[in-house]
């Protein structure tokens, strides 16, 4: 248990590389977080001394290990930074756990909808419903069946288990939001919650449809962030016309309430700042 | 009559906004020696009241005169544990020059012909941390009798800005074992973050932080006391607490608009700046955007150190400086040092006084493109003791940018105090301690800095940590 272990990467794997996509999953040592993290809490976490601070959605604990798993899509600079890391490896930050956790209650009847990396994100949520005594269902959707991760842990966490994908080789042909409004509009199906974490576009869509039907819907947003602890406000979103930090305030939110016109373009602030650093490493690689 | 006033050596205006190198530069012996002669060696030293932790300005400055530069440091020390920070940031102008008898009465601030004495602090801190020069540890803990908890008699300070850095060192130079824990990677607070690297360079700031680690004190960074550890936790693993939390959390203007893309908070700002070190992106991989136009909302140091740090990422990256402040009141209400005021100023920040912002209007796709105010005039005095900013009908003007940066002030971070409710706070949610022991409403734990009481200097911020330190103390040895 000594200082030098916190941090350490003690197991990883690659749970999908596919078509340009990689979805890396990394076991980290640090005891205290494990200790402490509840469903819907995060990290925030650095690669290298010269990183970014970025914040990552811890997927799952294991307590006497003292160590957490983060899954991370490498998606833009640091995740792939992130991807780099090897077993042996340390982050060279790990702050956590940060934010609120999501309510855990029983609900009844609560629908879950992951896309992309979202899926490993709901996990640890729909987990923890289940165990409250929730009838659980899940929806996730992915590119492609190969990009499909968690499958057995979340039909573990669920009573019911629906697959889309784009192509169409692994469940329903399509989005997510499509098998979300076919089962909420079923007369003899009431449901009492959904949670979603996903691509800004299927949240706002799961937003939509659950007002029109009337039913409460949460989402977990994935606003730009810094420190992670109320201090910058660089994760500031509008909720119901009011501002508010996603990282003490959130990440989860009422769907409803959120404005998603300002959140995809807050999210865009640093877009070519992005692209320069990717290629200017890549050339370098 | 005396002599004028020893200036510090500064790099040139047109120099410096390329670059973070420090401005203001140190003062050789020969200048230190000058400045120093200058002073009156007044039998009824007042300058010292004007000294938040009351160092021995008089004895001090006397011992520069003899060349003791060693003295000169340790009488420093004995009141101050981080000579070279305070005698580069003080704002010595409210303060000890301010009190000082060559300030002429009824001025608002220090007049020039006052003592620098922050340079003179300066001088003597930096000769300390130069030639490696150690105070020796009082053990006071020998000679007492170490209870509650005598089989641990370990502090634990949260937080590692000015407050928390301060009672830590006060409390291992008696011999006490303190360890800080600290939520960001590195510690400093807002020295850390917040203050720009050409005003309190890294160096310095790490210097101090290593002279507390051969103290014996332990620092511990990535750990969010609240959430990886409660205060009870603390509380069990600890003989007493002291909570540095600081002022944390950014307030906004709460207008139409603040939300859109190039909209900053100072913090954000300045943390992007100096403690992810954007400056120097894609070396650094954080980024931070800078406009063609920025203005820089408010008039206090924070207001003043992002604008100048924008100013230079401007010219960094190959565009004109144009960056404007605006504040509500005027050019004499603004909180903000006047060396830095001064500095801005020789550095081609423009301000626009007497303006309230009202609206943030953006373009189709959320960006930022122009600031919709009003102008004002000022009224009467408010409990602040500064004229109020009154709104002139029918004032609106509009003025195009394309990056606006807000410092306007901070609030307290609830992040512990909302998990703990035992902690009572006030309406603002700072912590209230007794005011004479620093002790909040729980048993062993002590408070002090920005969480208590709102924003202040980092020399009154440390002023509130000794006290909480002496407190500390008495409350082991009880």
């Amino acid at each position: 248990m000594t200082l030098n272990m916190m941090m350490k990467i003690v197991e990883k794997s690659i749970l999908a590389d596919t078509s340009g996509v990689k979805i890396v999953r990394l076991e980290v040592f640090f005891p205290s977080v494990a200790q402490k993290i509840k469903p819907g809490q995060f990290v925030v976490v650095m690669a290298a001394q010269e990183g970014e601070r970025i914040p990552l959605t811890v997927v799952d604990k294991d307590i006497a290990k003292g160590t957490i798993i983060l899954i991370v899509q490498e998606a833009g600079f640091t995740t792939r930074l992130i991807g780099k890391l090897n077993p042996g490896d340390s982050f060279y930050a790990l702050l956590g756990p940060l934010g609120q956790a999501t309510p855990i209650k029983r609900y009844g009847k609560v629908v879950l909808v992951g896309g992309g990396v979202g899926i490993a994100e709901i996990y640890p949520v729909a987990k923890a419903l289940k165990e409250a005594g929730n009838q659980v269902e899940i929806i996730v959707g992915a590119k492609e069946r190969d990009l499909l991760i968690l499958e057995r842990e979340l039909k573990a966490a669920s009573d019911r288990f629906f697959v889309a994908t784009d192509n169409g080789s692994y469940g329903q042909r399509g989005f997510t939001t499509d098998i979300l409004k076919e089962l909420l509009l079923k007369k003899d199906e009431k449901y009492d919650l959904v949670y979603a974490v996903g691509p800004i576009p299927m949240m706002e869509k799961v937003s939509l449809i659950t007002k029109d039907i009337g039913i409460k819907a949460i989402v977990c947003l994935n606003a730009l962030m810094v420190d992670g602890t109320g201090m910058c406000g660089c994760c500031r979103v509008s909720i119901g016309g009011k501002t508010k930090f996603s990282c003490i305030d959130g990440p989860d939110f009422d769907a409803h309430l959120v404005d998603w016109q300002e959140l995809e373009a807050r999210n865009r602030i640093y877009q070519e700042k992005e692209k320069h650093i990717c290629n200017l490493y890549k050339s370098n690689d | 009559m005396t002599k004028e006033a020893i200036k510090a050596k500064e790099l040139s205006p047109l120099k410096r906004i390329g670059n973070f190198q420090e401005v203001t530069l140190a003062y050789g012996e020969e200048e230190a020696l000058e400045e120093a002669k200058r002073c009156l060696q007044c039998k009824n030293p007042v300058c010292i009241s004007g000294c938040p932790v009351e160092i021995d300005i008089k004895k001090f400055i006397y011992q520069i005169t003899q060349e003791d530069y060693k003295g000169a440091y340790f009488t420093i020390k004995e009141k101050n544990n981080f000579a070279s920070i305070c005698g580069r940031i003080c704002p010595a102008e409210y303060q000890c020059r301010k009190t000082c008898v060559l300030t002429k009465t009824g001025e608002p601030f220090a007049s020039p012909e006052a003592i620098n004495i922050h340079f003179l602090e300066r001088f003597a801190g930096d000769y300390g941390i130069e030639h490696n020069l150690q105070p020796t540890v009082n053990r006071i803990s020998n000679t007492v009798t170490l209870g509650p908890k005598p089989e641990i008699p370990k502090v634990v300070v949260v937080g590692s800005g000015p407050a928390g850095l301060c009672c830590a060192g006060e409390l291992a130079r008696c011999g006490i074992k303190v360890v800080i824990f600290e939520s960001l990677h590195k510690p400093g607070g807002v020295l850390r973050y917040g203050i720009p690297i050409f005003r309190l360079p890294q160096d310095v700031l790490e210097a101090e932080i290593d002279y507390l680690k051969t103290l014996g004190v332990e620092i511990v960074t990535n750990i969010v006391i609240g959430r990886a550890k409660s205060l009870e936790e603390l509380r069990r693993e600890f003989s007493a607490v002291f909570l540095g939390l600081g002022a944390g959390v950014p307030y906004f203007l709460n207008i139409k608009g603040e939300n859109l893309c190039n909209i900053y908070s100072a913090n954000e700002f300045l943390t992007r700046v100096n403690l992810m070190g954007a400056y120097k992106f894609p070396e650094f991989h954080t980024p931070v955007n800078i406009g063609k136009k920025i203005i820089v909302i408010g008039g206090g140091n924070t207001a003043m150190d992002a604008a100048r740090v924008a100013l230079r990422l401007q010219k960094m990256n190959k565009k004109k400086p144009d960056v404007r402040i605006f504040y509500r009141r005027s050019e004499v209400e603004m909180p903000a040092r006047r060396l830095e005021i001064v500095h801005a100023k020789e550095e081609g920040l423009k301000f626009e006084f007497l303006v309230q912002p009202i609206e943030f209007k953006g373009n189709s796709k959320g960006w930022l493109g122009k600031i919709k105010s009003l102008r004002c005039k000022l009224g009467e005095l408010d409990s602040s003791g500064r004229r109020r900013p009154v709104a002139l009908p029918g004032s609106k003007f509009n003025m195009a940018c394309d990056m606006a940066i807000i410092a306007v002030g901070l609030g307290a971070n609830k992040i512990l105090t909302s998990v703990t409710r035992e902690l009572e706070v006030d309406k603002w949610g700072d912590i209230i301690v007794n005011s004479v022991t620093m002790e909040t409403s729980i048993k062993g734990v002590f408070a002090g800095g920005d969480i208590v009481g709102g924003e202040g200097t980092v020399i009154e911020a440390m002023s509130m940590a000794k006290k909480g330190a002496r407190s500390i103390i008495k409350y082991l040895s009880s």
